[in-house]
């Protein structure tokens, strides 16, 4: 377990030191600014003319989950095919790291990438309790939080295992990047055009647990068991790649 | 400390290395010799637990690299061919981060002393990626050295250094060979010759020789030659060393300089001397010639030629 973390804290300190994770704060932070600015904004004027409901942050971090689906695929892609490509790998594969460790261990560092952004987004529902009366359904908040993480949690978990299959990060990227469309956008849409039945689909969406429930303060079972399967989904498949390297 | 019997691997249906069967004991360098493609590094990655072999077995420091992959590289320290490092790292914090995943206890004061090992301590803060080839070469054995392995394998360790580096490392693992078990891989022949106790020769896969270097000379030979030489234009020097007894092969080089051979086992040295002499030369030396690694190297690797 040692080595999960020395492997995440490296990662972690490493992410800030190319321009990669600036990038994505930034293309996380900066729509999620404009986008609060713009809830104050309508809700005031709402509340001026005497209608609407009080805002809440949970649209920001649903917003944030759904830049998740383009920006995971960059977080992750180089984390591992990078180390096939400089050959380091062979470094750490010769450590004495096991190859589940190593995997967790990347996969750890791009979470606490992630955290660290959605820290810095506390100050949304902190800003906007002061705003509306009786404040903020805190629990809310926290569900939408627990699942922000459950979800990126999941992503990031199955970018690392692809990152493991490819030497080049870009193959790593969109091959990610078409993974999350189609369990974000596709794979429940047969929902509407099966007549009966098709409800079980939305079990596999990446976006539905999240949307329907988690982020609206429903934590469901099925969600919370779904995002954890998918996380070790993405580490045992890292963990499958990286045992399949060393027979190759 | 290593031990290596029936070791065979296949690529798909290429098969890199062949039936290996070797060993190395404590205290005992063992030069690894080949061409490219030989299976070398294969042969290394397997060792170091890189990758399991297909057939066959290996015990390094008494574990066996497939069932107990995670001990064996505990105690191995390997230098990879290509020397990979974290470009985007601190010299420091990337011996400091290979150590910690080795659990080793206050790592910061072994990192200081293995830099000063490979004379390195004023580079500890400067990037890897700024550093040139040599002083990569440098960090990547100090990162071998870092847990004080007992079995230290090293691809290429020397290659890219300039001379005096060269001189450096080979004293370092000299000195660490006299302690631990060193398996190294090498093109330059004359570095295994001076460096190693013993000499592994691989070829397409398979060990063709394993021996000291001495040995080795002599066994390939099946003969000793002997070079003579003496004041003046040595007329007739030739025949006077012909009539001693087993001399064969004689041959004259230039002016009062001769080559000649005779069968391994009985030294006629002694017996050329005394009747260089006798006949009136002005004898100025009697040189063995040994057969250069190099040599014996192309003797043993290339194509079908065998064995004199």
């Amino acid at each position: 377990m040692n080595n999960i973390w020395t492997i995440a804290k490296r990662e972690y300190d490493n992410y800030f030191n190319s321009p990669l994770a600036y990038v994505v704060m930034l293309a996380i932070l900066l729509p999620l600014g404009i986008y609060f600015t713009l809830i104050l904004l309508f809700s005031s004027q709402n509340a001026y003319f005497g209608g609407g409901a009080a805002p809440d942050t949970l649209q920001i971090n649903w917003l944030f989950v759904f830049l998740m689906v383009f920006l995971a695929p960059a977080i992750t892609m180089r984390l591992i095919s990078d180390e096939a490509r400089i050959g380091t790998l062979e470094l750490m594969l010769t450590a004495p790291v096991k190859d589940f460790e190593f995997v967790a261990g990347k996969w750890l560092g791009a979470l606490m990438f992630v955290l660290s952004t959605a820290v810095v987004t506390l100050i949304f529902p902190i800003v906007l309790n002061n705003f509306v009366s009786p404040g903020l359904d805190w629990m809310k908040v926290l569900s939408s939080y627990i699942g922000l993480i459950l979800v990126s949690s999941a992503m990031l978990a199955l970018g690392v295992g692809i990152s493991a299959i490819f030497n080049n990060q870009f193959a790593a990227f969109f091959v990610t990047l078409g993974l999350f469309f189609f369990l974000w956008f596709f794979v429940n849409m047969p929902v509407n055009l099966l007549p009966t039945g098709g409800e079980i689909l939305n079990y596999l969406s990446l976006s539905y647990h999240f949307s329907q429930n988690i982020n609206q303060g429903n934590m469901t079972l099925a969600g919370i068991v779904y995002y954890l399967s998918l996380t070790a989904l993405g580490l045992f498949i890292g963990t499958t790649a990286i045992e399949i390297r060393r027979w190759r | 400390m290593i031990k290596v019997s029936g070791l065979t691997k296949d690529y798909g249906a290429r098969r890199a290395i062949h039936n290996l069967n070797f060993d190395a004991q404590q205290g005992e360098i063992v030069g690894f010799l080949g061409p490219n493609g030989a299976g070398k590094t294969t042969t290394m990655r397997i060792l170091t637990g890189y990758m399991p072999p297909s057939d066959g077995e290996a015990i390094v420091a008494g574990y066996d690299v497939v069932e107990d992959s995670l001990e064996v590289r505990k105690r191995v320290g390997y230098l990879p061919e290509t020397v990979p490092l974290y470009t985007d790292m601190v010299v420091f914090d990337y011996l400091k981060y290979m150590g910690e995943l080795r659990q080793i206890p206050n790592v910061e004061d072994r990192v200081d002393e293995v830099l000063d090992m490979v004379g390195l301590s004023d580079r500890a803060q400067g990037y890897i990626g700024n550093l040139s080839k040599g002083m990569r070469q440098r960090v990547g054995l100090a990162q071998a050295l870092l847990h004080r392995p007992e079995v230290l394998i090293l691809d290429e360790p020397t290659i890219g250094l300039d001379p005096n580096q060269v001189v450096e490392v080979r004293e370092l693992i000299r000195e660490i060979g006299k302690e631990k078990t060193v398996l190294l891989s090498t093109h330059l022949l004359h570095e295994a010759q001076n460096l190693c106790d013993r000499v592994l020769i691989i070829n397409k896969g398979k060990i063709v020789a394993e021996d000291t270097t001495e040995n080795l000379q002599a066994r390939l030979l099946g003969a000793e030659r002997v070079i003579v030489k003496v004041r003046g234009d040595g007329d007739g020097l030739a025949e006077t060393i012909k009539e001693v007894k087993g001399v064969r092969k004689i041959e004259t080089l230039e002016d009062g300089v001769v080559e000649f051979e005779f069968a391994s086992g009985k030294d006629l040295r002694p017996e050329v001397a005394k009747q260089v002499i006798k006949s009136g030369y002005d004898l100025l030396e009697l040189r063995p010639l040994g057969m250069s690694l190099e040599e014996i190297f192309i003797e043993l690797t290339s194509g079908d030629s065998k064995k004199k």
